[in-house]
């Protein structure tokens, strides 16, 4: 039993998003980190190769900056790094990215993934369901914890009605959501053995995976539109006013 | 152009979202056909105007949630060249399965659509708004709220195919809502509470309200991850659900901008917060400056004078 987890590196969830000529300005986003449910995912993993699982594998699909989020999933215990090089993931669409990481994940040699339920910079939640197909894998999301189950696997997802409990064989792959679980932090020896790690480095083309045409084009960024600025009242007494505008102004009660 | 729009069910039946979605795939130009996962929603979809066929697909494997089951029996009965399903969990990942079972692009969570196909849609947590062309087939999930419901009135034909596919995910128990309360992501009015609530106990105050107004209650994640029996399923936010509903009522939340990605969107928000210089009031069509302990009460009152 191998563990893959996907990680994706993203803008900091406090930093600013510029938008200069029409696009973003990633050179000017302040700090980079890993994806808020990826490091859920990473933590849930970690604690399954704990409980006996086999070799934890990172990966992720990125330009360069990206290892360093890599060497940060090191850190905390992941036994190896593979970082597939690409300089504009915004130039992939979903098949491409998907495909990427199928492959990665296929030559790892893992047969389960663990991912985030969506990126914070797509916000999309298309990569768990895709990987899955390609590895013809089952696919269960919305995941907040994963424990054994003899031979099989556990996972807590969310459901309508409240949470279920759920049971799969690998080949699969959880998609998480942010759990009870508490993130991990590194201490100093795994920071010092994470400098020693190295990621593999591989190109679309090792995978055999052809990013040439992509049929998303993006046009362009626009800053979100701005509200116009709102109406502010002092004190309690105010309540009455607010609730006749509600309903009057606003017609929403 | 065909569009094939998967009908959003909720509680057994269709979700209004569905409308939109059929809304959405007239704009650009497609005739819609619904399917129905498990036969859910048939009828109902059939009376959505421009509407032109309803599919309810039946099978064994609908009696349990496994997105790669549905996905392969939803995908056999029906070809098309665009696919439509709203930006709901559940949608985002059949919708995600179908495309790659087809090789086919999927773009998440669009805001807009134009012929073509444009589509727009917020990135980074709606920091940034994007826009793009997809070429077809493709596939494009919708936020709620977004678009225009089609009408009532259509009289399509439904047809039932029976379509199972081979299930892999197993439930093994299931564990009910510590309450019967409406979900945040279902609700048009949503009221939430946070770390200035003092007290998860304090809560039973934004109960009260949600109850007169028939709104879900929700919470910053300080109010989720600080006390226990706030669950989880009711954080709004960066990690936790994004909403729009049309009002949407922030106590005692200063408004970080991880809480602001899950509900800067809503049509109309009501902050109360005894911080003036709170960021909440950034965003906030109605601010209040007070605390929850004098402005509730008071909330109480002038609501249940309606
Ligand atoms: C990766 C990441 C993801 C995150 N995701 C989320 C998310 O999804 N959702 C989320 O909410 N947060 C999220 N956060 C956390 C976020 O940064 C804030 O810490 C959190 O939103 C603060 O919650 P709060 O406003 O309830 O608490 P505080 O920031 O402590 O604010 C409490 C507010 O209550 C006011 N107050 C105090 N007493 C009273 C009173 N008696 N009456 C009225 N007002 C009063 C205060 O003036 C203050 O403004 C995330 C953070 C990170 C790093
Ligand atoms: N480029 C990438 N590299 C590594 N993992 C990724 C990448 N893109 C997406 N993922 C994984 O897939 C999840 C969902 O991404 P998305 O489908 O873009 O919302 C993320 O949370 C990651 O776990």
């Amino acid at each position: 039993m191998g563990i893959a987890v996907l990680l994706k590196q993203v803008p900091d969830t406090t930093a600013k998003i510029s938008v200069s000529g029409g696009r973003v300005d990633e050179s000017a986003v302040s700090k980079w980190s890993m994806s808020p449910y990826d490091e859920y995912a990473l933590e849930s993993a970690l604690q399954l190769k704990e409980s006996g699982g086999g070799d934890l594998v990172a990966i992720t699909c990125g330009p360069a900056r990206a290892v360093k989020m890599l060497t940060d999933a090191a850190a905390v215990g992941a036994d190896s790094l593979i970082h597939i090089l690409v300089e504009d993931l915004s130039a992939l669409d979903s098949t491409q990215v998907q495909a990427i990481l199928a492959a990665a994940v296929a030559h790892s040699g893992s047969d389960i993934v663990f991912c985030g339920k969506q990126a914070a910079d797509t916000n999309a939640g298309s990569t768990g369901p895709g990987v899955a197909h390609l590895m013809d894998a089952s696919c269960v999301t919305m995941v907040s914890e994963v424990t054994p189950d003899g031979g099989s696997l556990m996972a807590m997802r969310a459901s309508p009605n409240g949470n279920e409990r759920v049971s799969v064989s690998a080949p699969c792959v959880f998609a998480f959501d942010k759990g009870i679980i508490e993130l991990r932090r590194p201490n100093v020896r795994g920071i010092m053995m994470a400098k020693k790690k190295v990621a593999e480095t591989l190109g679309p083309a090792d995978l055999g995976v052809d990013i040439s045409t992509s049929s998303v084009s993006i046009v362009g960024h626009t800053p979100p539109p701005q509200k116009p600025p709102g109406q502010k009242f002092e004190g309690a007494d105010s309540v009455a006013a607010v609730v006749s505008k509600l309903r009057d102004e606003a017609n929403v009660i | 152009m065909d569009v094939t729009v998967i009908a959003e069910t909720s509680g057994g039946g269709l979700h209004p979202v569905t409308a939109q979605l059929v809304g959405a795939a007239a704009s650009i130009g497609g005739t819609p056909t619904v399917l129905c996962a498990g036969g859910t929603g048939a009828t109902e979809a059939a009376s959505i105007s421009g509407v032109v066929k309803v599919i309810s697909v039946v099978g064994d494997c609908f009696e349990t949630f496994d997105s790669g089951a549905w996905a392969k029996a939803l995908n056999s009965v029906t070809g098309g060249d665009v696919i439509i399903a709203a930006a709901s969990p559940s949608g985002r990942e059949i919708a995600a399965t179908m495309a790659a079972i087809r090789g086919i692009p999927i773009v998440q969570d669009a805001t807009d659509l134009a012929p073509g196909i444009s589509v727009t849609r917020p990135i980074y947590s709606g920091k940034a708004i994007e826009t793009s062309t997809v070429t077809t087939p493709c596939a494009i999930t919708l936020r709620a709220n977004a678009f225009e419901s089609a009408g009532e009135g259509g009289s399509a034909e439904v047809s039932t195919v029976n379509q199972s596919a081979d299930v892999a995910v197993a439930v093994r128990e299931a564990i009910a809502k510590a309450s019967e309360r409406l979900d945040v992501a279902e609700a048009d009015i949503i009221i939430s509470g946070g770390r200035g609530m003092g007290d998860p106990a304090n809560f039973s105050h934004l109960n009260e309200i949600s109850d007169m107004i028939g709104a879900a209650v929700g919470a910053s994640r300080a109010a989720v991850d600080t006390w226990e029996e706030i669950p989880h399923g009711m954080q709004v936010g960066q990690t936790g659900k994004t909403v729009t509903p049309s009002l949407y009522i922030a106590v005692g939340i200063s408004g970080a901008i991880q809480h602001l990605a899950g509900m800067r969107t809503s049509k109309y928000i009501v902050a109360i917060n005894k911080d003036p210089d709170a960021p909440i009031f950034g965003v906030a069509d109605y601010g209040i400056v007070a605390t929850w302990e004098a402005a509730l009460p008071a909330l109480k009152e002038e609501l249940g004078k309606l």
